[in-house]
């Protein structure tokens, strides 16, 4: 039922008119993830007046701004809790929250931990590019051991957040993770997150060449998507190697980045269970007013 | 399940006309007939009734309630059911007024009504968390950073607990700002009689929703279908695809940061929509002013030993009055002046340092001697505390 053919007519449909030109830099993965999204809307056909986009602070965060849809450009890492509050007083809504790995794994981690325990309807799309781009390249909680930023001038010493895995821990409904450079899985993710009632995360790796790349000898996106090439796997090749791989092969692939669809279950989401509470609530009453009659 | 205002409900679930309540709990009984359907919450001492209370309730009359992970996303939460269509509120004390302050200054910058209950308690820090303070009366009105009007209402009953609950929803509707009730531990825990409205005697505001053609419509200026300097309010969901920003933004909404005047247009419009009706937003009650040689200016809990102290001076033929600010903020700049020429002294009791007394002191323009009045620690002043201020001891 896909109407849409081209990028172009994609763009003039979700598009809004008056805000361009973007922020973003040459060879930024955000516009990349804004359109998988405009695509996986299409292709579900949803009414754009009912789709609500939330954000927080930092690049990603600027994306809301771009679609014509009603958008909620919020405080640093808050969104999630925002939109929280949006799906109360509306649950038909679809909300789409983008957000940074600084907004929602460093300064918002709380309200996303929250909100995935209580399977909170919405779908979280986090672009993971490693650093604080907007404020100049400070390190993010997400960073890569021995990376470079301007507060980690030496290398980086820190763990890095696994926000996917992070998801998968507290229950979410649905957790993929995936590159920029593969269109077809992110579009279908995308899709299966809105489609999800319950929590969603979609973390996206996405090359920042101005604040990341040009630091960690990845200035050149070529040299960047390579390093995405080296340092990723498929969770079912992942899988595969650990249980039936030499150890040679394990120790190769123990510490790259799995991609692909971590998680894919059907608890319920908050507010079913909530609809579900004031029933009780009216059936007990009605059945004490009988009782008093 | 879409929430659906209906007072005949809410009085049903709300009992008796009359009833001897806790203050926490008359602001529940407010926010509800004011129409609130959202509630924000996080469990704090001395305000943790409210969110008790919205719990047990918002689900009997179609509302939600939800326990947040803290007061950032309590109020983040609540402006997100602002621009989801609902009425919405959270409650807290000084810890958590102080994690909510950027989110506040967020609301005003991007006009959406809401309301805050702060049941104050000492501090700073964690202070006294059981015992009743005043020491967010300037927060309140400059705890976020840069410029933006407050509207902060200051109970001294169990009844006002309840009635300025709705007054700081009409008020947080009618401009598109937060709006808050700065109650204290003493009300908050006080329990009195109160009477509650019937539904034909609520006055409840909502707010201009937008009616214009989709494609004239412009989110961020003054009103297009009334001469006022609020926008016509067109929430999420209903068409109008609004862009919200805390950003300084120009009247569409899109991001304007980098130009003087856009910034001072937007600030200038969200303040004077305000401070432009000061003088019709003044709620106070006067008390033997007409002859009075020296007055008590005072707001909240400490109205109450107040007032006694001033009868005790009547009685011992001291000329005293009385004036008690209903609405804190905006300040009523010009009935102080006018009180300061009438009257040779006024004397500002607190229970913080000294915070009231300086917009008091400001206005009184040296017509007269202004006192402050302060007690800390989480007791009220004594009558006799505050008559000797009288006997000029």
């Amino acid at each position: 039922m896909v109407e849409i053919k081209t990028a172009d007519e994609l763009n003039k449909k979700f598009l809004r008119e008056g805000m361009w030109p973007t922020i973003f830099c040459n060879g930024c993965g955000h516009g990349v993830v804004l359109e998988y999204t405009f695509w996986a809307l299409e292709e579900l056909g949803l009414d754009m007046d009912k789709v609500i986009f939330a954000s927080g602070i930092g690049c990603s965060s600027r994306l809301p701004g771009y679609i014509n849809a009603d958008g909620l450009h919020t405080t640093h890492g808050r969104a999630i809790a925002f939109a929280t509050g949006i799906k109360a007083a509306n649950p038909d809504f679809h909300v789409i929250i983008f957000t940074g790995d600084g907004d929602c794994a460093g300064i918002g981690g709380n309200h996303f931990i929250h909100a995935a325990r209580r399977n909170i309807d919405m779908t979280v799309i986090m672009i993971n590019n490693f650093i604080y781009g907007m404020t100049g390249g400070q390190l993010a909680p997400t960073a890569p051991l021995g990376s470079i930023a301007t507060t980690a001038p030496y290398g980086n010493i820190e763990h890095p957040f696994d926000i996917s895995n992070l998801a998968c821990a507290l229950g979410a409904n649905y957790v993929a993770r995936w590159g920029v450079s593969h269109p077809y899985q992110p579009i279908k993710s995308i899709k299966e997150g809105l489609e999800k009632r319950g929590f969603s995360l979609l973390e996206f790796l996405a090359p920042c060449p101005t604040a990341y790349g040009r630091r960690n000898k990845l200035g050149d996106i070529k040299k960047h998507w390579a390093w995405y090439d080296d340092n990723t796997i498929l969770i079912e090749d992942y899988e595969k190697i650990m249980k039936y791989g030499t150890e040679e092969e394990k120790a190769q692939v123990k510490d790259k980045i799995q991609l692909g669809v971590f998680q894919d279950i059907q608890k319920p989401g908050f507010f079913e269970s909530y609809e579900k509470l004031v029933d009780r609530l009216r059936e007990k009453e009605t059945k004490a007013k009988e009782g008093k009659k | 399940m879409k929430y659906k205002y209906d007072p005949k409900r809410i009085r049903e679930v709300l009992g008796k006309k009359v009833q001897f309540l806790l203050g926490d709990m008359a602001c529940v009984y407010g926010g509800l007939l004011a129409g609130c359907s959202f509630f924000g919450g996080y469990p704090i001492t001395p305000a943790s009734e409210v969110a008790e209370g919205m719990a047990r309730r918002l689900p009997r009359v179609g509302g939600t309630y939800i326990q947040m992970e803290d007061e950032i996303g309590s109020m983040a939460a609540v402006i997100g059911a602002a621009w989801g269509g609902a009425k919405s509120m959270t409650a807290t004390s000084g810890p958590g007024f102080s994690l909510m302050m950027e989110n506040y200054g967020f609301a005003a910058m991007t006009e959406t009504p809401c309301v805050i209950v702060n049941v104050q308690r000492t501090g700073p820090s964690t202070g006294q968390p059981t015992l009743g303070a005043q020491g967010d009366m300037m927060q309140v009105r400059w705890g976020t950073h840069g410029d933006f009007e407050a509207l902060a209402l200051a109970p001294s009953t169990v009844q006002e607990c309840m009635d300025f609950t709705i007054e700081a929803f009409n008020l947080s509707e009618k401009y598109r700002n937060p709006a808050c009730v700065m109650t204290d531990g003493e009300v908050g825990h006080l329990r009195e009689r109160i009477i509650i409205p019937d539904e034909k005697d609520l006055k409840i505001i909502d707010r201009v929703t937008a009616t214009i053609d989709k494609e004239k419509y412009i989110p961020f200026t003054n009103s297009q279908t009334r001469k006022s300097k609020v926008p016509d309010f067109a929430t999420f969901g209903t068409g109008y695809r609004t862009y919200v920003t805390g950003l300084t933004h120009n009247e569409k909404g899109f991001p304007a940061t980098d130009k003087q005047p856009d910034h001072e247009r937007l600030v200038k419009r969200i303040t004077t929509k305000i401070t432009d009706d000061a003088d019709k937003l003044v709620m106070v009650e006067q008390l033997n002013l007409d002859d009075a040689d020296v007055a008590f200016v005072t707001y909240g809990a400490t109205a109450r030993p107040a007032e006694s102290a001033m009868e005790m001076g009547r009685k011992n033929g001291i000329k005293v009055g009385l004036l008690r600010l209903k609405i804190v903020w905006p300040f009523p700049d010009k009935l102080v002046t006018n009180l300061a020429k009438d009257v040779d002294k006024i004397i500002v009791p607190e229970m913080n340092l000294g915070q009231m007394v300086h917009p008091v002191r400001e206005f009184a323009e040296n017509h007269c001697e202004v006192i402050s009045a302060p007690k800390i620690g989480g007791e009220m002043h004594l009558p006799m505390e505050l008559y000797k201020y009288l006997e000029g001891k």
